[in-house]
């Protein structure tokens, strides 16, 4: 077990928000806001790794140059998430199953050194007799509540359904507003439809200036947004496609892959979607409940589907893709065998390739939506790991790439926490 | 009466392979099980009362398939893990 103290990186539900920065015109620029973070002494990065059979937790030395892998953690388990709260630096939940028992949540109180099961995980009411209920399969996504709310914490699980603790983790309730819904399995195609590995309720986000306010992903199914701390939904897919309907612009029923909200300009989300990248301004007059497609200027050659989204931490501008080949029987690897990251830097204007250190050739990479992420160091730390249970570093923005990890398990999701 | 715990669950009766419990029927068993060793109940029975599709639930070596399933002190109840994969 880990002996390090961890510490939450600014990129959560949890910042301080700027007020009144609603637009990408009022956020402070990545130099300015580079300038302020060189005061800072450099800090170690702590890499919280789920994988298919249990959890790992990689530590960096001060430069981020070197790195110890710890663990397994519940070895054997499927750890599809690990996550620390940032608001106590010292709370860390992990959503888990074996491929026999059923899921259920971890929990430790002190970074990590000592487990303990929650006592009542995520499960739906008991069906009233005669009627068949719903069956949480696994536990996908962990997000910490809102800062005014210090021991929340929202779970989405396989199939598509929201819980909610109000005691860091321990017990679990389900989100009524949502899961009892009367549109539910209309959004979603019944719990039988979503991906091959089984349909999923991710991207939970919870806007920092309103502890009401909360979007959520679902593959499938699209995103929605509540305003009422998950009392009401309303879809909101306007502008963003479904290719696989006949009808390519539905309400509902789009798979977004992963959602992000940016914790400085908290009206800036950016969508990596089955059907391409997005962006939305939830400040924009007349345009507020609109996704625009930004994929659309990534190389014909690789296009614009893939699994993770990341933001940069500062910059609401900046933003970084692993693109997936989407084509045909969709084989979910990089796009020729070539693996690379893109970054934009314009709000998706323009992309960037960032391949260097990557293998140039014969390399399937798939990265799941969980398994990409950034540090909030200057300059910014990336990290994505593979199925093939690889763990690549960039700390330089993705302009170099290191492998940091190999024959781990295969990799469902990477946070990065600060030390 | 006895239960015999697999090997999955261990980390929930301190290791042991064999423990005590009480009940009238398989649904109180488990009941009482998850009195003495909170959690293992709910990861071999789902929220619906099914058994998980992993694993199975033996008395006096008979496979049982419903909860409401009676049993007698002098019972011996196997829960095993399924065969279910290479």
């Amino acid at each position: 077990m880990p002996k390090e103290e961890y510490s939450a990186v600014d990129r959560s539900n949890n910042p301080k928000p700027n007020k009144g920065v609603t637009n990408l015109k009022q956020v402070p620029t990545t130099k300015a806001s580079s300038k302020a973070q060189s005061k800072t002494a450099p800090k170690s990065v702590a890499l919280l790794v789920a994988t298919k059979k249990g959890g790992f937790i990689l530590t960096s030395d001060s430069k981020r140059r070197t790195w110890t892998t710890k663990g397994p953690l519940y070895l054997g388990n499927n750890v599809h998430h690990m996550m620390l709260d940032p608001r106590d630096g010292k709370t860390m939940l992990m959503a888990a199953k074996t491929g026999h028992l059923g899921p259920t949540v971890f929990r430790s109180a002190n970074q990590g050194k000592t487990w303990k099961e929650a006592s009542k995980p995520p499960a739906f009411p008991k069906a009233p007799e005669g009627e068949k209920g719903r069956v949480v399969d696994h536990v996908f996504w962990l997000t910490p509540g809102h800062v005014s709310e210090p021991k929340v914490w929202y779970a989405g699980t396989s199939p598509q359904a929201l819980f909610r603790s109000e005691d860091s983790g321990d017990t679990w309730e389900p989100v009524s507003g949502f899961n009892d819904h009367s549109m539910l399995m209309t959004w979603t195609g019944g719990d039988q439809s979503g991906t091959p590995d089984g349909p999923k309720l991710h991207s939970i986000i919870v806007d920092p200036r309103d502890a009401n306010h909360l979007y959520i992903g679902m593959s499938g199914g699209g995103v929605f947004e509540s305003k009422d701390k998950g009392a009401t939904w309303i879809p909101l897919n306007a502008g963003s496609r479904a290719d696989f309907f006949p009808d390519p612009y539905p309400e509902f029923g789009q798979d977004p892959h992963c959602v992000r909200l940016h914790p400085l300009a908290p009206d800036i989300l950016y969508q990596q979607n089955h059907c391409g990248i997005y962006r939305i301004d939830r400040s924009a007059k007349g345009a507020e409940n609109q996704w625009v497609r930004i994929g659309e200027k990534m190389p014909k050659s690789v296009g614009d589907i893939g699994f993770p989204m990341v933001l940069h931490p500062r910059d609401p501008n900046t933003c970084w893709v692993f693109p997936m080949d989407g084509t045909q029987v969709w084989p979910r690897t990089s796009p020729g065998g070539k693996p690379a990251a893109y970054v934009t830097r314009n709000g998706g204007k323009s992309w960037q390739r960032q391949d260097n250190g990557l293998p140039q050739e014969q390399a399937w990479m798939t990265v799941f939506r969980q398994a990409m992420t950034a540090d909030s160091q200057n300059s910014v730390g990336l990290y994505f790991g593979t199925t093939c249970g690889e763990i690549w570093a960039s700390i330089n923005e993705g302009e170099k790439w290191n492998c940091i990890a190999r024959h781990l398990p295969h990799v469902y999701a990477v946070e990065a926490v600060e030390l | 009466m006895k239960v015999i715990i697999p090997s999955p669950l261990l980390s929930y009766t301190n290791q042991q392979k064999e423990v005590d419990a009480i009940g009238g029927t398989v649904s109180e068993l488990l009941e009482d099980l998850n009195r003495s060793y909170p959690g293992i109940r709910f990861r071999m029975i789902d929220e619906q009362d099914a058994i998980r599709p992993h694993m199975k639930i033996f008395v006096n070596g008979e496979q049982v398939f419903g909860l409401d399933t009676t049993l007698k002190s002098a019972d011996e109840v196997h829960i095993l893990q399924a065969l279910s994969g290479g």
